[in-house]
């Protein structure tokens, strides 16, 4: 029974908190290209990959009470953080989704940054591109980013030690 | 004049119940309305289940692509071209990928992407670029021509202004669905003006934006994505049905696997089954096809399969209670257990269904940069995110509003020839 939810709740319980709901979204999609089993369906949009079906879910297991989202404001927008419940940790308990080297990877994810994330969810998205061509797209559908070179290197580097701790 | 400037001698148009006339001047556009990649649409219905809640609901996606390439030719002929913000250049561009966004949908493709772990958009992508009638036509344009409309329609073109047209929080394919969806299943809460919100868009580098005095048709507009989303979109009715399609799809997988023996073979799944999905093979698919298996299906020795094909030909569906996960989670177990004990595989026949299945969505105002909202053009030339102006929009778009069911066989359950004590006890369960 809901699964896809507690394969969500587990990847935030491993992760302690999560702060923005951009490094969520772009956290999962990157999980979910390095073959962690998250079926949530994601788009390119304006700021990269993002799934509606996981902002939903976010929103049911804020509603369930099985995820705490606490809202803050930060300069001129706002920003939220999310954090497992007791309650969501007892369902947890019942449902738990084998997902080996979650833990690791989450961790790591967690201490990047959303921008730096974000570059490497694009990266990924445009994974069967090659190396130029992604750079290209980089540079054109995120030129507000501002992105160098040297930091896409280190997204590629990045994505290789991250399927490394998988494999 | 060119092939991509070419006009029809005489105007061709389409009568429509919800924009009364699609009209097509361009060569190109006629004729990528006649491949057959594109007449495939016509035997793939808009709404899929909901057909068997509202009976009206069988008009097919071939139509809604036709009203979003006409909706997005009036913004362009009547109100973008002129202005300095709109490059003219784009004008065929715009077009073809509004007429071709939906082209890489399947029958019931929602349930069948679930299935077997696919994304219609991928077909969209290859259907444009490979080797379609589809890509000739495009060709024809210009050799890079059939990639920039495949990336318009992927939203990866750096031409966000036409990506916006088609694929934003106001854009003509929901304005599109909302009525034609409205228009069909009966319903009257899909209305709004759009000839009013049409007027009052505006092209900017990166989006469309709406001018402050078009405020309450956009309100309108997004309250009835509202209004549909929880009165036709999640209707519980076509909810139980979507559970049984993605049930039969799933049994039929299963079986496959199991090396199971179909009386009929499913050569149409194959592919699916072994997760190898060839374009040709994809291109077979339509919703014809789909229900001549679930008829045949009827008569499998599987009783799971079987009994499925029946409820979903026969319209014999599941029933539903409401269901809170949080407080309820407890009592999921032990009802897995209890069906279980009386004889009824819960997998196929104990269904949670939340909203976070369906694939539609409210309007949202683009927190944290998750999405690009709506934006007001104000008298002094400044945007404002949409829900910060209209309190009826802040009201919907604040709360959050979430649901979940739980779908199961009401008339396995009366049967109590059969584990009769423990069917009892299921029953006083979901009641």
């Amino acid at each position: 029974m809901l699964k896809d939810h507690a394969k969500l709740m587990q990847a935030i319980m491993v992760s302690g908190e999560i702060v923005g709901r951009k490094k969520l979204q772009k956290m999962i999609y990157i999980a979910k290209k390095i073959h962690f089993p998250f079926n949530d369906r994601f788009q390119f949009h304006f700021y990269g990959p993002y799934s509606e079906e996981l902002t939903t879910r976010v929103e049911e297991l804020c509603n369930m009470g099985f995820l705490n989202e606490i809202k803050e404001k930060k300069g001129g927008y706002f920003q939220y953080r999310y954090t497992l419940t007791e309650s969501g940790k007892e369902f947890l308990s019942l449902n738990e989704v084998e997902m080996p080297f979650l833990e690791d990877c989450f961790q790591d994810m967690n201490k990047q940054n959303a921008r730096f994330l974000e570059l490497v969810s694009t990266v990924l998205f445009f994974d069967e591109l090659p190396r130029e061509e992604v750079k290209n797209k980089v540079f054109t559908l995120k030129s507000s980013q501002r992105y160098t070179e040297a930091e896409i290197e280190e997204a590629y580097r990045y994505i290789e030690s991250l399927r490394a701790k998988v494999q | 004049m060119t092939y991509s400037t070419e006009k029809l001698s005489e105007e061709k148009v389409f009568k429509d119940p919800v924009h009364r006339y699609v009209h097509v001047r361009d060569r190109v556009i006629w004729d990528l309305v006649g491949t057959k990649e594109f007449q495939r649409l016509r035997r793939i219905k808009q709404l899929g289940t909901t057909f068997l809640t509202f009976h009206g609901a069988e008009h097919s996606r071939f139509t809604h692509s036709l009203g979003v390439y006409e909706i997005v030719r009036r913004m362009i002929d009547d109100v973008f071209d002129g202005r300095p913000e709109w490059d003219h250049d784009d004008r065929l561009l715009t077009l073809c990928a509004a007429l071709l966004h939906d082209l890489g949908h399947g029958p019931f493709s929602h349930a069948f992407e679930k299935v077997f772990d696919f994304d219609h958009e991928d077909f969209t992508r290859a259907i444009i670029l490979g080797d379609t009638e589809v890509n000739k036509v495009l060709q024809h344009v210009g050799s890079d021509f059939p990639e920039k409309v495949a990336e318009v329609i992927a939203k990866t073109s750096p031409k966000k202004l036409v990506v916006s047209m088609i694929s934003s929080q106001i854009d003509a394919d929901r304005m599109d669905y909302l009525q034609r969806d409205a228009y069909f299943t009966g319903v009257s809460y899909g209305q709004f003006d759009m000839e009013r919100i049409l007027r009052v868009m505006r092209p900017r580098e990166e989006q469309v934006v709406i001018k402050k005095s078009g405020m309450h048709a956009v309100e309108d507009y997004i309250m009835s994505r509202y209004q549909m989303y929880w009165q036709v979109y999640f209707h519980p009715v076509s909810r139980s049905a979507e559970v049984i399609l993605t049930k039969i799809l799933h049994r039929a997988k299963q079986l496959f696997k199991e090396h199971y023996l179909f009386k009929y073979e499913p050569l149409h799944f194959f592919s699916f089954f072994r997760e190898n999905v060839t374009l040709e093979d994809y291109l077979k698919l339509d919703e014809a096809v789909i229900m001549y298996y679930f008829q045949i299906w009827q008569e499998e020795a599987d009783p799971i399969l079987s009994d499925l094909c029946r409820r979903f030909v026969n319209r014999n569906l599941f029933k539903y209670a409401e269901f809170d996960p949080a407080k309820e989670y407890k009592k999921m177990a032990e009802l897995n257990a209890l069906f279980i004990q009386a004889g009824i595989d819960p997998d196929y026949y104990l269904v949670v269904d939340s909203s976070s299945d369906l694939p539609y969505d409210f309007y949202r105002p683009g927190e944290e940069e998750e999405r690009l909202p709506i934006h007001l053009l104000m008298k002094s030339g400044e945007l404002r995110e949409f829900s910060r102006e209209s309190e009826i929009v802040d009201a919907i778009s604040g709360k959050r509003r979430t649901d979940h069911k739980l779908y199961y066989p009401a008339d396995f359950l009366a049967d109590e020839t059969t584990a009769g004590e423990i069917k009892k006890q299921i029953r006083s369960l979901l009641e």
